[in-house]
C-alpha cells in the first residue's frame, strides 16, 4: 500500500506549515501549548507520509526501532530535571548531529547515488560531504557542550595559540579530502570519507572546548542552528523538500537566537564562537575598586526585608545550582502577602541557556508577570529598596558601564547597584565566569550574604516568620 | 579606649549624640562608653536604657570632658564646654566652621582634634557618615507634617456625602534631601506637589517622588561639582521671582529649603510673594537658622502675617529619631577612623581631611577643594560621550556605509546564485529556492518569540529538528544484512528519541508557566 508521490508531497506541505506555525506559537506564553501540538501533529504527518511512500522497505525495523527510542526519549524527558535542561538539550543535538552521520553514509552506499552522472552526481556527492561534515562536528561539540554543562568536562576555556590557524589547516585538508573523494570510482571514497569525518568530529571538540562557561548559551544554540543546517544538508542529498525547509527553520532560528544572545552581552558573534579572545575592552588601566565589602548575616537580611516595600531579585546560575527556585518562590510568596512588591529581575544571558531562569522559575510555579526583562525593571531601580543577587555576578556588573577596560565594557546589565540596598547571595568572593572583580560588591550600599543559596533563603525565610 | 557623650546644654537642642542602639555598637568597636546623667531625657532614652546597653552614667560634664578620648556631641560647643576639654580630645559634633571663626581659634588654642559632622565632603565613600543628608531628610518629612498642621485642613481631594474637598498644593523649593523628603511626605498625604529646584538634573528625581518639576525658560545649570547649588545669574533671578508670583496666588503650602554652604540662606520668597498668597496658606522655612528664605522669616518662631499667613521658622527635630540616625552616622566615622583598636587621625583620608577643622593646633579650615564630586561620574561620561552633532555626523556615515555595504553584499549574493545557476541541474535551483525561503521563514519566526520562551523554544527546534528521521525512513531496506539498513536505523532510533524526549520536555516546560 503505497500513497501516490503527489499526495506525499501535499503532506509533506502539511507538515511545512504546521512546523512554521509550530515555532510562531512560541512567541508567547498564551499560544506556546497550541505551539508545541501543532509540531507533534507536523511529525506524526511527516513520518506516516514518508513510511506509506514509494520504495520505504524494512518497515518492522522501522516500527522497531522507532518504539524503542519513545520508550528513551519519554524517560529521558520525563526524568529530567529543570536545572539539568540545558544538559539535556546539548545530548539531544548531539543526536540529530549522529542521525545526520549515518544518513549521510546511508546515502553514500545507496546504488541510487552512484547511477548518477555530471554535475548530478558531483553536487550530491558533495551534499553527502557537506552533511556528514556538519552532523559530525555537531555531534561531538554537543557531546562536549553537555560534558561541559553537566560538569564532566572542566568548564573553563581550553585554548592554545595557534588554534585558529589549526582550525583553518584541518579545514583545508577536509576541502582536499573532498576532491579526492568526489573523483573516487563507485564506494571507492568511502576511506576519504572517514577521515574526513573523524577530523570534523575533532574540530567539534575543540571548538567547544575553547568556549568558556559563560557563552554556554550562545553554544547551545548555536548547536541548534548546526543541527537544522544538518538536517537541511540530508535534505538535499535525500532530495527531500520537508527535511530542507524543516532544517532550514531550525538552523536559521538557532543562529538568530545565538546572535540575540551574543547581543545582550555586547560580544561579537564570531569572537564567541572562535574564542578569539573574549573582551572587546579597549584596554589601559582598570580601574580601582574602593571601598570595602561588608557581610551581613540572614538575621539582617531578613530585617531588611521586612522593611522594604519593593524588592527585585535578580537570579543567575548560582539559583539554578543550588537549587533554590523552590525556597525563594515560598519567601516571594510570603513577601507578597505582606503588601511588597517583589518581582524578579531576567538577564537575557542569566544561566546557561537562553531563558534558563524563566524555565525555572516557572518550574516554581512562579506566575510570568512577576518575571520582568533586564530593560522592563531597569527604570525601577531608583525606587527598589532592596535588590537580592541570587548566584549571579557579571549581569550586575557596573564596570560594564564605567570601566572602559573591563572585558565586558558595553553589556547591557541589570542595574543593581541604583536601588537603596542590594544584597548579594554568594557562596565565595571569586569571580564571575568573565573573571571579572565586581565593584558592586564593594558598594557602599551593597552587603554580602555567603553561603549556598538554598540554605540561605531557607534560613532568611525561618527569621522572616520569627 | 575611652567615648563620652555630655548633656547638651542648649535648651532648643532635644537631640543626644548616642542612643542605647549606638552605645551598643560602640562598645561592638572596642570603645568604652560614659554618658552624662540625662543626656538623653529630651530625646526619650533614659538613664536606665544606655545603663542596660552597657554605658557607664557620669555625673557632670567636666568628667567627661576630663576623662574620654572621644567626645561625641550634636550642637557645636559653646566657650565655656571647650574651656572644659583636655588637650588632644577628639571631639565629633556640628561646629559651622564657616561661621564660628573665634570657637575654631579657640579649640586649635586647646589643641582639641575637633571634626565638623557638617563639614564631611559630600562623596560616595562618606554617604553614610553625611548628618546632613540624614537630618535634613527628618526636617524635609517633619516640614510638611507641620505645615499641614497649621495648615488645618486636608491635603487630600475628597469626594464625600458633605461635598468635594478640593486637594492643597504644595510647592517645594530646593530638591536637595530635605526638599525629596518633603516632595515624598507631601504626595503621599495626597497634596498636589510642584517642586522648584536650579539644577535641572534633579528633575527627574523630582517626578520619581511625584511632584511636577517647574522650571524657567533661561539655559542656565545651578549645579556645582560639591554637589551643592551656585547663586544664580540676575536675569534668572527674575525670571524665578516671575514664576514664584504666579506659584503664590495658587499654592496652599510654601516649604522652602535653599541653602548655600557657608553663607546666608538666598531670599526667594520676598514680601510680595507673602502678600499675594491666600489667608490660611502656611510658609515652612527650613533655612530659617541660616536667616531664611523667606523675607519674613523669624527663626525660632512660628508667627502670622496681617494677611493670615502663616510662617514658620522653628521645626521640631523627632528627637529619639534623629539621634539615632546621627549616631549611627557618628559611628560610621569612628568604623572609619579605625575603631577602638587602630584608632587613627589619618590626614590623607580625603573624608577625616575635609571634616577635621582643627589638627595638633592648626586650624585646618577652609579644607582643599574636593577633587571628585558625586556628579563626577556623569562628568565623566559626558566626555566619552559625543555630542549631539557629532552624533548626527557618525550616523549618516554610518547608514552611507551600511547602503554601500548592503549593495556590494547583494551585489555578491546575485552573482553566486546566477553561478549555481549556470551549473547546477535544476532540480537543485528548485531545492535550494525552498531552502532559501525557508531561512528567511525562520528567521523572521524567532524575531518574535519572547525571551523567556527561549528555552521551551530550544527544545522544540530541537524536536523538530529530528525530522532528520525522514532521511532514515528512505533509506532503510528489507535485508539486515544490508549496511544501510543498519546505519538507516540507528539514524532512525536517535532521531526519534530527539522527537519524542524534544516535545515531551518541551510540554513539561510550557505547562509550568502560568500566569
Amino acid at each position: 500500500m503505497f500513497i501516490a508521490k503527489e499526495i506525499q508531497m501535499a503532506a509533506y506541505l502539511f507538515a511545512s506549515i504546521l512546523f512554521i506555525l509550530s515555532l510562531g506559537g512560541l512567541s508567547s506564553q498564551e499560544s506556546a501549548k497550541r505551539g508545541v501540538l501543532f509540531g507533534i501533529v507536523g511529525m506524526i504527518v511527516a513520518i506516516i507520509a514518508t513510511v506509506l511512500g514509494e520504495g520505504v522497505a524494512g518497515q518492522v525495523y522501522i516500527i522497531v526501532a522507532i518504539a524503542i527510542a519513545s520508550v528513551i526519549g519519554l524517560m529521558l524527558a520525563r526524568k529530567v530535571e529543570m536545572t539539568a535542561m540545558p544538559q539535556l538539550v546539548a545530548i539531544l543535538h548531539s543526536f540529530v548531529g549522529l542521525a545526520a552521520v549515518l544518513v549521510g553514509f546511508g546515502s553514500y552506499l545507496d546504488p541510487h547515488t552512484h547511477s548518477l552522472t555530471g554535475a548530478a552526481h558531483t553536487i550530491h556527492l558533495v551534499e553527502v560531504f557537506v552533511g556528514i561534515f556538519i552532523g559530525a562536528i555537531t555531534f561531538t561539540g554537543s557531546i562536549i557542550a553537555w560534558g561541559k554543562l553537566d560538569g564532566k568536562v572542566p568548564s573553563k576555556p581550553w585554548s592554545f595559540k595557534g588554534l585558529q590557524t589549526m582550525n583553518l589547516v584541518l579545514l583545508i585538508i577536509c576541502t582536499i579530502l573532498g576532491v579526492l573523494y568526489s573523483k573516487a570510482e563507485g564506494t571507492s571514497g568511502m576511506l576519504y570519507l572517514g577521515i574526513m569525518t573523524a577530523i570534523a568530529s575533532f574540530i567539534g571538540v575543540v571548538l567547544v572546548m575553547a568556549i568558556g562557561g559563560g557563552d554556554m548559551p550562545v553554544v547551545v544554540s548555536m548547536l541548534n542552528s548546526y543541527s537544522g543546517w544538518a538536517a537541511a544538508a540530508a535534505g538535499f542529498m535525500l532530495g527531500n523538500d520537508l527535511l530542507i525547509v524543516t532544517g532550514a527553520l531550525v538552523g536559521s532560528s538557532g543562529a538568530i537566537l545565538s546572535m540575540h544572545m551574543c547581543h545582550a552581552m555586547n560580544r561579537s558573534f564570531f569572537s564567541v564562537i572562535f574564542a578569539s579572545g573574549s573582551g572587546n575592552g579597549s584596554g589601559g588601566e582598570k580601574k580601582a575598586i574602593e571601598g570595602e565589602v561588608t557581610a551581613l548575616n540572614h538575621e539582617e537580611v531578613a530585617a531588611l526585608l521586612k522593611d522594604a516595600r519593593s524588592v527585585v531579585i535578580v537570579p543567575g546560575y548560582g539559583m539554578a545550582v543550588a537549587k533554590a527556585q523552590y525556597p525563594i518562590y515560598d519567601m516571594v510568596q510570603f513577601l507578597r502577602k505582606a503588601g511588597k512588591n517583589v518581582r524578579f529581575a531576567i538577564h537575557p544571558v542569566a544561566g546557561r541557556l537562553p531563558g534558563h531562569m524563566n524555565v525555572l522559575l516557572a518550574e516554581a510555579n512562579v506566575p510570568y508577570d512577576i518575571v520582568l526583562e533586564m530593560d522592563e525593571i531597569n527604570e525601577d531601580m531608583p525606587e527598589t529598596d532592596v535588590v537580592m543577587v541570587i548566584g549571579a555576578n557579571d549581569v550586575v556588573n557596573p564596570s560594564a558601564q564605567d570601566d572602559p577596560a573591563s572585558s565586558i565594557y558595553g553589556m547591557p546589565v541589570i542595574e543593581a547597584w541604583k536601588a537603596e540596598k542590594v544584597i548579594i547571595m554568594k557562596r565565595s568572593m571569586s569571580a564571575g565566569y568573565s573573571g571579572e572583580d565586581n565593584p558592586l560588591f564593594y558598594k557602599p550600599n551593597s552587603e554580602m550574604l555567603y553561603g549556598d543559596a538554598k540554605d540561605s533563603v531557607e534560613k532568611i525565610m525561618g527569621f522572616l516568620k520569627a | 579606649m575611652k567615648v563620652g557623650i555630655p548633656l547638651e546644654i542648649s535648651q532648643n537642642e532635644l537631640r543626644v549624640a548616642a542612643t542605647p542602639k549606638t552605645v551598643k555598637r560602640l562598645q561592638k568597636q572596642g570603645f568604652e562608653v560614659y554618658i552624662q546623667h540625662n543626656a538623653g531625657v529630651k530625646a526619650n532614652f533614659s538613664d536606665k536604657e544606655f545603663e542596660e546597653a552597657g554605658a557607664k552614667i557620669v555625673a557632670t560634664a567636666a568628667d567627661i570632658y576630663g576623662n574620654s578620648d572621644i567626645v561625641l556631641k550634636v550642637k557645636e560647643p559653646t566657650m565655656e564646654e571647650v574651656d572644659m576639654m583636655r588637650e588632644g580630645l577628639v571631639m565629633l559634633s556640628y561646629l559651622w566652621p564657616a561661621q564660628n571663626q573665634p570657637l575654631l581659634q579657640k579649640l586649635a588654642d586647646k589643641k582639641v582634634n575637633a571634626v565638623a559632622m557638617d563639614a564631611i565632603p559630600r562623596i560616595s565613600r562618606a554617604q553614610k557618615m553625611d548628618v546632613l543628608s540624614s537630618m535634613a531628610n527628618i526636617a524635609g518629612y517633619r516640614a510638611v507634617i507641620e505645615g499641614s498642621f497649621h495648615f488645618g485642613r486636608f491635603l487630600n481631594g475628597q469626594i464625600t456625602a458633605a461635598g468635594k474637598v478640593e486637594p492643597a498644593k504644595v510647592l517645594v523649593i530646593g530638591a536637595g534631601v530635605a526638599g525629596l523628603a518633603s516632595i515624598g511626605a507631601a504626595n503621599s498625604l495626597g497634596a498636589i506637589v510642584r517642586a522648584f529646584d536650579t539644577r535641572k538634573e534633579v528633575a527627574e528625581q523630582i517626578e520619581s517622588m511625584g511632584a511636577t518639576f517647574l522650571t524657567v525658560e533661561i539655559e542656565e545649570d545651578g549645579a556645582t561639582s560639591s554637589g551643592y547649588s551656585k547663586e544664580m545669574s540676575k536675569e534668572f533671578i527674575e525670571a524665578e521671582m516671575k514664576l514664584f508670583l504666579e506659584q503664590a496666588k495658587e499654592v496652599d503650602i510654601v516649604i522652602t529649603t535653599a541653602q548655600i554652604p557657608g553663607r546666608p540662606a538666598p531670599k526667594l520668597w520676598m514680601d510680595y510673594h507673602v502678600a499675594a498668597m491666600k489667608p490660611g496658606s502656611v510658609i515652612v522655612d527650613l533655612a530659617a537658622s541660616t536667616g531664611g528664605n523667606c523675607a519674613h522669616t523669624r527663626n525660632g518662631e512660628v508667627y502670622t502675617t496681617d494677611n493670615g499667613v502663616t510662617i514658620v521658622g522653628k521645626l521640631s527635630q523627632l528627637p529619639s529619631q534623629a539621634s539615632q540616625l546621627y549616631g549611627n552616622n557618628l559611628c560610621h566615622l569612628l568604623d572609619d577612623m579605625g575603631k577602638a583598636e587602630k584608632f587613627k587621625i589619618d590626614m590623607e583620608d580625603a573624608v577625616v581631611s575635609r571634616a577635621m577643622v582643627t589638627h595638633n593646633g592648626k586650624i585646618n579650615w577652609p579644607p582643599a577643594p574636593l577633587p571628585v564630586s558625586p556628579t563626577a561620574g556623569g562628568g565623566a561620561k559626558k566626555v566619552a560621550a559625543p555630542t549631539a552633532e557629532e552624533v548626527k555626523i557618525s550616523d549618516a556615515e554610518k547608514s552611507k556605509k551600511a547602503a554601500t555595504t548592503t549593495v556590494i553584499s547583494l551585489a555578491v549574493v546575485g552573482g553566486l546564485l546566477l553561478l549555481v545557476g549556470a551549473f547546477a541541474p535544476p532540480e537543485f535551483i528548485q531545492h535550494f529556492t525552498v531552502f532559501v525561503l525557508a531561512v528567511f521563514v525562520g528567521w523572521q519566526l524567532i524575531t518574535n518569540v519572547a525571551h523567556s520562551l527561549h528555552t521551551p523554544l530550544m527544545a522544540v527546534t530541537n524536536a523538530i529538528s529530528g525530522i532528520i528521521v525522514v532521511g532514515g525512513l528512505l533509506q532503510t531496506k528489507n535485508e539486515l544484512s544490508n549496511p544501510m539498513t543498519i546505519l538507516a536505523v540507528i539514524a532512525i532510533l536517535v532521531a526519534s528519541i530527539n522527537i519524542v524526549g524534544g516535545f515531551v520536555v518541551t510540554h513539561r516546560m510550557l505547562k509550568m508557566f502560568k500566569k
